[in-house]
């Protein structure tokens, strides 16, 4: 079995397994990963590791999440 | 298929040039840099006030006025961030972008802590045996439960107390990493490598078994 094909809980407790960044660099990248991404751009292949934390990390996945949609209400606003 | 854009133009992203230089007035003296500081102030307090009205539905008892106060702390203590760390951006995003993260950080952190003000965590690490029925869904397959078992096995023998603790407390219990790390006297970070070595001894552990392929 691998990662994809395991229950959300089992996956939660043993992690994607990939190699990741920690809080303290998903933090410094944060900004420009967003922007890779609502620029359309391969964000995961120029901030390798984040993406990864991300599935790890329920607090900075919110942060990233935040930070996201506050910059697309600022596109439309 | 059109290769991969690995130039990628993010300007439409950023404001204009002439509408980001203000930040440059931060690094000034006097009146120039008390505009720019309360620019500065707004701009955090509008992404603050984002993310604690994102999140109040886990503070159904606090008031409105008392969530603005709430977003009110989380700018003021982001300003003091970024007026301390003004040198290391680098422009890779625009200031405005960057700023904001440390606003949302702020917010997201005492949000959290309030929700939890009133709960308790327990850091016992022996509690594992009070989430020993965390197990499989009704509608896993029988390789998940061979899983769940082994996985079990796994956090009583592959993990220390400590790693224990923390891999129950922010997997299974929910509790988030800052409320953790501020009870333990820690930080997110250490935390999270722990909670890092954690699933690598732990998938390991069930790697060993043959039921899971290698990453």
């Amino acid at each position: 079995m691998t990662g994809p094909d395991l229950d959300p809980t089992l996956l939660r407790l043993l992690g994607t397994g990939e190699p990741e960044i920690d809080c303290d660099a998903c933090f410094a990248q944060l900004d420009r990963y967003v922007e890779l991404e609502l620029a359309g751009a391969p964000a995961d292949a120029l901030v390798p590791g984040l993406r990864a934390h991300l599935v790890g990390c329920p607090a900075c996945a919110e942060e990233h999440e935040s930070l996201r949609a506050l910059l697309e209400l600022d596109s439309v606003s | 298929m059109a290769p991969p854009d690995t130039n990628p133009d993010v300007s439409a992203l950023a404001a204009a040039p002439e509408l980001e230089e203000w930040h440059l007035d931060l690094h000034a003296s006097g009146a120039r840099r008390d505009e720019a500081v309360a620019r500065l102030h707004g701009l955090l307090l509008r992404a603050a006030r984002f993310e604690v009205f994102r999140r109040r539905d886990s503070l159904p008892q606090i008031s409105a006025v008392e969530l603005d106060d709430l977003a009110q702390e989380a700018a003021d203590d982001a300003a003091v961030s970024v007026l301390r760390r003004l040198g290391d951006f680098r422009g890779e995003s625009s200031f405005r972008t960057w700023a904001y993260k440390f606003a949302l950080l702020e917010a997201a952190v005492k949000v959290r802590r309030r929700a939890w003000r009133e709960r308790e965590v327990t850091l016992e690490p022996e509690r594992w045996e009070d989430f020993a029925h965390a197990g499989p869904e009704p509608g896993d397959d029988a390789e998940n439960a061979a899983l769940f078992e082994v996985v079990r096995d796994g956090i009583r023998t592959a993990l220390t107390p400590r790693q224990r603790l923390v891999l129950v407390a922010v997997v299974l219990e929910g509790v988030p990493i800052d409320v953790l790390a501020e009870r333990l006297g820690s930080n997110r970070n250490a935390l999270y490598k722990m909670l890092h070595d954690a699933r690598r001894r732990l998938r390991a552990h069930v790697e060993a078994s043959g039921l899971l392929e290698e990453a």
